[in-house]
Order: C-alpha cells, then sequence, then structure tokens
C-alpha cells in the first residue's frame, strides 16, 4: 500500500533521515519505536508531503507521491493525527471535525462519519461548540483522532498519541486504533515512544535509530528480541 | 450649534473609521494567515481610487448618468485592484514563504515603493481632482450640512462588508479554511486544505475592501494623488495594530477608536496636529494592552 525507498529528508544541512525504506501493507497496523530525535516525526511528515524528501522514493497504492502537494497526498486518502495533536484552538470542535472532512464533498456521509464519532466519543458530542483549546489533554487526542477519521483515510498516521495521556486514556486511545482497524480496515502507520503499548496492537515493527531503521520484524519477534528489550521495553 | 459640530465631528471620524476598516481589513486578513505585514497594501487602495479615477474619465464622456458611471467604475476598480493582490503575493511574497519573516517583509516595504513610482510615472505628482459623481441626497437638505450623501454612502458601504465579511468567515467552507490556516498553517494542511488557494483568496478580500475604501474617499474628498495609499495604509495599520493586529472584530473597532480620535482631535484640540493623535492614542493603548485592544495574547511555542 505504502512504500518508502530509500527516503533521504534533510533540515537545511543536517539529515533527519538518511535514507530509510519501509512498506506497509493494507489493513495492517505498523509501529515505528525509537528515541527521540530518531526521525519518526519527519517520517510521517515525509510521507504527507510537508517536508518533502532530498532523495528516493514514496509510492502509494502504485503511484508516485514523492513530491505531491501535501493536500493532494490528503486527497488520495492519508490522514495524520500529528504529535502535539494540533487541534484548531479557536475553532469549535464541531469545526474542528468539519475541517478534518475538507476535502469531502458528500455532505450527508460527512453527517453520518460526525454522528459516528459524535457515538464513539460522547464527550466531544458534549462539547460540540466549545473551542477546540479548551479542551483537556485526552479530549484532544480523541478530537484530533476524530478529525484525521472525518477524512476517511485508507492510511491513518499517527504520531505519539500516547504522549502526556493519563495511563487509563492512554489504554482508551490503544482500544480505539486497533477498533479503527479492524471496523473499518483502515491501515495505520503508528510512531510510538511507548514501545510496550505500540507492540502490543502491531502487526509489525521498525526500530528507528538516529534517521535509519535498524530493525524490521513482527510485533511478536521485536517483544522477544533481546536488544528491543534491553533499549525500548524496560524489562 | 455645539451640538451640531459635536455630530459633523462625530460623523467625519465615523467616515474615517470606515475608510481605515476598509483598509485594515486586509492588514489583519494577510498578517493573520501568513504572519506578514502587507506594506503595500496602502498601495492597492491607492490604485483602486485612480483605477475608479480613469474608467470615470473614459466613461464620462459618454454622458452616461454619473451615479451609473460611479459603480461601474467601483466594480471596475475593486476587481482591478483585487488582481493586483494576488499578483503581489505570487511575485513579492509566495517565493518567500520559508524565508525569514524579515525578507518578505523587505520585499512588502520594496513592493509598495515600486507602485508608488509606478503610479508616479504613469500619471502624475499632481492632485488630480476625482468628479463629484453622488448627488446631494434630497432628504438630507434639512441636515444643514453635518452629513453629506458621500459619507451616508461610505458608511453605509462599510457595514454592509463588515456584516458579509463576518459571515463568510464565520460559515463558509473557505472561511473556516482562512481561519484553521491563520491558527495553524500546517495542520490545515494535513487536513487537506490547499494554502495557496486560501492565502490568494485573502489577498482577494483584502483588496477588494481597500480598492473600494479607495474608491469611496476620493469620491468624498475629490482629489487624489499617488502618495494618497501611503499614509492611509500608515494610519490603517496603526489602527489593525490598536485593534489586536490578526483579528478581524480588533481591526474594525481601532479603526474607528482612531477615526473618532482624530476627528475629534483635530475639531477639538487643533488641526496641526492630525497626524500625531494616531500615533500617540496607539502608544497609550499599547502601554497598557501590548497587543491590541482585541488581541489574543500570544503564547509562545516551545
Amino acid at each position: 500500500m505504502l512504500k518508502l525507498e530509500d527516503v533521504v529528508t534533510c533540515y537545511g544541512n543536517i539529515k533527519a533521515l538518511k535514507g530509510i525504506s519501509i512498506t506497509i501493507q493494507p489493513g495492517e497496523i505498523i509501529t515505528v519505536i525509537g528515541a527521540n530525535g530518531a526521525g519518526k516525526s519527519t517520517t510521517l511528515m515525509t510521507i504527507c508531503g510537508i517536508i518533502p524528501p532530498r532523495q528516493g522514493k514514496i509510492i502509494y497504492e502504485g503511484q508516485d507521491i514523492t513530491n505531491a502537494e501535501p493536500d493532494k497526498i490528503v486527497g488520495m486518502g492519508i490522514s495524520q493525527v500529528p504529535e502535539g495533536r494540533r487541534i484548531f484552538p479557536f475553532l469549535t470542535v464541531q469545526e474542528n471535525l468539519d475541517m478534518g472532512a475538507y476535502l469531502r464533498r458528500d455532505t450527508d456521509g460527512i453527517k453520518r462519519d460526525r454522528d459516528y464519532i459524535y457515538e464513539l466519543f460522547p464527550i466531544l458530542a458534549e462539547r460540540r461548540n466549545q473551542a477546540g483549546g479548551t479542551l483537556s489533554g485526552g479530549e484532544q487526542q480523541m478530537l484530533a483522532i476524530s478529525r484525521a477519521l472525518m477524512a476517511k483515510p485508507k492510511l491513518l498516521l499517527m504520531d505519539e498519541p500516547s504522549l502526556g495521556l493519563a495511563p487509563i486514556i492512554v489504554q482508551q486511545i490503544f482500544s480505539i486504533i486497533t477498533k479503527i482497524n479492524q471496523e473499518n480496515g483502515t491501515t495505520i502507520l503508528l510512531v510510538e515512544q511507548n514501545a510496550n503499548m505500540a507492540l502490543k496492537v502491531a502487526h509489525r515493527g521498525y526500530v528507528m535509530e538516529t534517521g535509519r531503521i535498524t530493525m524490521e520484524d513482527t510485533a511478536k519477534g521485536l517483544v522477544s528480541n533481546p536488544e528491543v528489550k534491553d533499549a525500548y521495553l524496560g524489562v | 450649534m455645539d451640538l451640531d459640530y459635536f455630530f459633523q465631528l462625530f460623523l467625519g471620524g465615523m467616515t474615517r473609521g470606515s475608510i481605515y476598516a476598509l483598509i485594515a481589513l486586509g492588514y489583519t486578513m494577510v498578517y493573520g494567515i501568513i504572519k506578514l505585514i502587507n506594506f503595500a497594501h496602502g498601495e492597492i487602495y491607492m490604485i483602486g481610487a485612480f483605477t475608479a479615477l480613469i474608467i470615470v474619465g473614459a466613461l464620462g464622456m459618454t454622458g452616461l448618468n454619473p451615479v451609473l458611471i460611479f459603480l461601474i467604475a467601483g466594480v471596475i476598480a475593486v476587481l482591478t485592484s483585487a488582481g493586483y493582490g494576488v499578483t503581489i503575493e505570487r511575485i513579492a511574497y509566495k517565493p518567500l514563504r520559508n524565508a525569514p519573516r524579515l525578507s518578505a517583509l523587505i520585499s512588502a516595504i520594496g513592493m509598495s515603493l515600486f507602485l508608488q513610482n509606478y503610479v508616479l510615472l504613469a500619471q502624475t505628482s499632481n492632485f488630480l481632482p476625482f468628479p463629484t459623481l453622488i448627488p446631494e441626497f434630497k432628504f438630507l437638505a434639512n441636515a444643514g450640512g453635518i452629513i453629506s450623501s458621500t459619507q451616508i454612502i461610505i458608511l453605509a458601504t462599510t457595514a454592509l462588508v463588515m456584516v458579509v465579511l463576518t459571515l463568510l468567515i464565520k460559515f463558509t467552507r473557505i472561511g473556516k479554511a482562512m481561519r484553521a490556516t491563520s491558527q495553524d498553517r500546517q495542520m490545515a494542511q494535513l487536513v487537506g486544505i490547499g494554502i495557496n488557494k486560501v492565502i490568494a483568496f485573502t489577498f482577494v478580500i483584502g483588496s477588494f475592501t481597500a480598492a473600494l475604501g479607495g474608491v469611496l474617499i476620493c469620491s468624498h474628498i475629490g482629489q487624489i494623488n499617488f502618495y494618497i495609499g501611503f499614509i492611509a495604509g500608515i494610519k490603517a495599520f496603526v489602527a489593525a495594530v490598536l485593534g489586536g493586529i490578526g483579528s478581524i472584530p480588533g481591526a474594525v473597532l481601532g479603526s474607528f477608536v482612531l477615526g473618532l480620535t482624530e476627528s475629534f482631535g483635530t475639531g477639538y484640540i487643533s488641526s496641526d496636529y492630525e497626524d500625531v493623535f494616531a500615533f500617540l492614542f496607539l502608544v497609550l493603548i499599547l502601554t497598557i494592552r501590548p497587543s491590541g485592544i482585541l488581541g489574543r495574547e500570544k503564547k509562545a511555542k516551545v
């Protein structure tokens, strides 16, 4: 479904991604784990066209999207839940959801999906006319995920959805990730520092270190790998 | 008599404020979206007025109804200026979008100087008369000269523009996209908003209202030259900052506050200090509220 071939991305002269290759099959949950500054967020921003790669290729459903504009990429079915949630703070909850559906024209479908979201997260329904910036961290994360879902993505990119949230909310977020994957068949690329949780829900995983992929295996394989255990699982 | 004088100053201030508001809208919207002070914005206002003057001159020979001429000239002027606004963005700002903000600012100042001199060379440095096309309304005969028909048109047009713009920004798809882009440009891209379109649209709206202001004020004052955009632009910029740059209601409020201050200041104190009042008031307000009357406190991002 998505294939990164030897992708190099730079900020000025600093190479953030030093040639990474990732393959994602339809219906999978893939996780990329790694420490701060490994290049995980950069990978997602590169896929979305925000920071186009200097070298390499990105193929999505057989089409080259390496240098496509971000709005084209969203239109093709890739949405992102960015790090830090990035809710539009002065738009209401409902307007934030509408922004997620920005490229869709099927008014009825948008309404149906919005109702589905409100059913999934009743708290968002309660606060639909409240400014996004006034929500709590957990609520904002739910809104960020919902906003991305409103685009009806085929591939959902999630950047540290558990960051800064209470353990109980983290549990909830991860169960929703599994639910989205199973119920809608949405493919998910999950970037996480919380490797324990990420490897529980993922099918396969990649380990990233300072701009390179150093390991690639099934989630089970990674969990039982002694090096991964030592460095990322803290056991 | 005293009360008449007061009302005259009040309405004069409101008229000034209206014009400032029409210009300030462009400053504040552009700043909201791309964080740029578009110093060439005053020139759009001036170009709008000049375009109207040229059209009026051309149509004046046809013997059409003056009001009709005024309307046609206004429409053409506004459309032409919108074209100028978008073109300026395309050549002077878009290539610098990822450059440091100072570069775009300097580009904006350059554009302003270029447009002033372009009109100076194409036209003249002298003040040109702008013909009176709007007749005095009959019902104003009893008003004792407190308000003129052009003033009424300016106030009404500005009010209409404010209402339409508010509805546009609040409820339409593009309006929501504009707000989203101004709050987080990168995130706007991530939900699929084509920010180039949004930015171009912002320049169209801003230029549209500024040119409208240009045409209206010239029909009111009756003369123009290539320099009017500079001083009006600076004043409108002050108004936008006063109200809180980036905020649309702020720009409108700031404009009326500024217009009234100038009008009462010149009327009751001295007309020699006309321009001083604007800046004095700016300093005062910013001392108390650094982000402007309705400005949002800046949150530092780490």
